[in-house]
């Protein structure tokens, strides 16, 4: 397991990501009080699949929205919906906001665009899998977590 | 993993009897020592695989199988339309008609080696590798639809290529039943700056030096003798293929319990063959089959553009051009009879043996040649289809040498400076956008290529002609 820096001025110490072993992808875990901060946590574990977040500018926001039959499939549509901003607008993101409603998950990403002499992007997400799929609270806390594809 | 209820058939043949909801055997094609390292995962994967809806004979894996999504990566699996056989997004992975094309220089590399430097350079320059990277075409929507439908066709008519290529390449360059309506208008955006890109992760362009003949009747057939240059590239579908893989999979999980099918795994999402789900996925699927003939003929070109500039004179025809994530219609003998099957192959190499009629005339006596990929430090390897490998495994062999550690774990253990230096210092020229990302692709985190393919040779699923070592990679 390796734990990434806690990210965020707004984070409380329950949210964090990291990301877990698979042997030929990796998995990416998001953890928070909240359904929402977990997903918001999971996609943070996605930008770090790609570079050091830190390295990333929160200058320019998407909006995002997706719909699932229940919540493991809303979180590999959200991460998706991440993966496919990055790839058509060649952008990687520093920050995330998730709210999640009867009507769906709406989302928010902020980042800017690739540099790779800055970003250093070390692989490419193709999409998030059903593999280790898994959306729980345990003792209070959110864990949302699956597998990427990369 | 565990052997523990596994029929050793052979040396090189395990079996997990059909039991529970299997309806069919799991066989794995492998020696004692890969087993043994292999991901108990295989195991299970192989195993729900079993369990699907119109399976044939069995459940194969091949000897680099590893944990996939649903199906294991190294699975082949047939099915029978005939007998509610399934077509899974899963089982065909997220990459596409991701494959490798290996192409003749016609030269020796002590030609090539006093211009390795600048080949490299010059590769690095003109081959769009790497997250963010976008080739120099834009498609409109018409031009889409005509790539996904024309394929590497549609490429070589546009001006990339030869129609010499097309003869050298899989279903003639065009695989036929594409459905460019049903690809998603996100799948083609996707798609939309990413035609002639490498892409990233385990993907390459390599010049290799042929290091070794094992099969000099077989090398000479495919045009191949040591010492020669020829240059692999590895890469798929690109943004296109993962989208299409990702929505039908969603999909296929969806729609499942509507046709009555009880998945083991959400991963293994399949539909009816016979389904709007399913029918709308093999042209979606075929599509991308196409997209992924198109961007490696695409690379074809800019490759041979650097070629001719730097080495003027050398051509670089096709010696063939193979993928390694599809489903395919074929047909095989099955208990004494022909049947036409659905045959999927995630991680796994079609290996047609000699006499085949989709094999190109000029090399049909040989067999089809297999491409394997190494890790950019080892070896790939040629291989040829047998006889024997169209009743082991429907004629499907490996198709890599497979990861031994996480990317995680790679990047604890190694720098990508330093995996450079170090490569650049045996003669083997790196070039690629992130440190980072050949730290996680570092030659130690691969698993031997050797033994895999050894494996192969040995089960009979395919024969080793050649072993090729890297001399410039470029590494997306």
């Amino acid at each position: 397991m390796t734990n990434c820096a806690k990210w965020g001025i707004e984070a409380s110490a329950m949210n964090r990501y990291e990301h877990f072993e698979h042997r030929a992808d990796i998995g990416v875990r998001g953890m928070g009080s909240t359904c929402a901060e977990a997903f918001e946590q999971a996609a943070m574990a996605l930008t770090a699949v790609v570079t050091d977040p830190d390295t990333v500018r929160a200058q320019e926001m998407v909006e995002l929205h997706c719909e699932a039959p229940d919540v493991e499939l809303l979180l590999t549509d959200w991460l998706n919906a991440v993966i496919f901003e990055m790839a058509t607008r060649h952008m990687l993101f520093a920050r995330y906001e998730v709210r999640i409603t009867d009507g769906g998950l709406h989302g928010a990403a902020w980042g800017e665009a690739v540099d790779v002499a800055r970003h250093h992007p070390a692989v490419e997400p193709k999409g998030a899998t059903y593999t280790a799929l898994s959306v729980r609270e345990e003792g209070g806390q959110w864990i949302a977590e699956c597998v990427v594809d990369v | 993993m565990n052997l523990s209820g596994f029929d050793r058939i052979s040396a090189y043949e395990w079996r997990l009897p059909a039991t529970g909801a299997m309806r069919v055997p799991a066989v794995i094609y492998a020696d004692e020592a890969l087993m043994r390292a292999m991901d108990d995962k295989v195991r299970e994967q192989a195993a729900n695989v079993a369990m699907l809806p119109g399976i044939v004979r069995a459940s194969y894996a091949m000897p680099d199988a590893h944990w996939g999504y649903g199906f294991p990566i190294g699975g082949v699996a047939a099915f029978d339309a005939e007998e509610g056989g399934v077509v899974s997004a899963g089982g065909v992975g997220f990459d596409i008609s991701c494959g490798v094309r290996c192409l003749h220089t016609g030269l020796k590399s002590d030609e090539v080696e006093a211009h390795k430097v600048l080949l490299a350079d010059a590769l690095a320059r003109a081959i769009p590798a790497g997250l963010g990277s976008t080739g120099g075409l834009r498609l409109s929507g018409q031009e889409m639809d005509a790539m996904l439908q024309g394929g590497a066709r549609w490429a070589v008519a546009q001006g990339y290529g030869t129609e010499a290529d097309l003869a050298r390449i899989e279903e003639g360059g065009c695989m036929a039943g594409a459905e460019p309506a049903a690809v998603s208008d996100h799948a083609k955006k996707r798609q939309r700056d990413e035609m002639g890109t490498l892409g990233s992760g385990n993907h390459y362009l390599e010049v290799q030096r042929v290091a070794e003949i094992f099969d000099e009747k077989i090398a000479a057939a495919f045009g191949i003798a040591a010492d020669d240059v020829v240059v692999s590239i590895h890469c798929g579908s690109r943004g296109l293929g993962h989208q299409i893989g990702t929505e039908f999979l969603k999909q296929m999980t969806v729609t499942a319990p509507r046709h009555g099918i009880v998945l083991p795994d959400r991963e293994l999402a399949c539909a009816p063959i016979a389904s709007d789900t399913g029918r709308r996925y093999l042209g979606a699927m075929r599509a991308a089959i196409n997209c992924a003939l198109a961007n490696r003929q695409i690379l074809t070109q800019l490759l041979r553009d650097v070629f001719a500039q730097l080495l003027p004179g050398s051509r670089l025809p096709l010696l063939y051009d193979v993928s390694h994530n599809t489903c395919k219609v074929e047909e095989h003998e099955l208990d004494g009879r022909r049947r036409r099957l659905y045959v999927h192959r995630k991680g796994a190499t079609r290996a047609f043996g000699p006499g085949h009629p989709d094999i190109p005339p000029a090399l049909r006596e040989a067999g089809q040649p297999v491409l394997i990929g190494g890790s950019m430090g080892t070896a790939s390897y040629i291989l040829a289809g047998t006889v024997r490998g169209m009743e082991l495994a429907f004629g499907s062999a490996c198709h890599g040498a497979g990861r031994a550690m996480s990317r995680h774990e790679a990047m604890r253990r190694w720098r990508g400076r330093e995996v450079v230096d170090e490569l650049a210092g045996r003669g083997i020229l790196i070039r690629s956008p992130s440190w980072r990302g050949v730290a996680e692709e570092a030659p130690g985190a691969y698993k031997d290529v050797s033994a895999v393919v050894d494996a192969a040779d040995r089960a009979g699923l395919a024969r080793k002609v050649a072993r090729l070592a890297p001399l410039v990679c470029i590494k997306g």
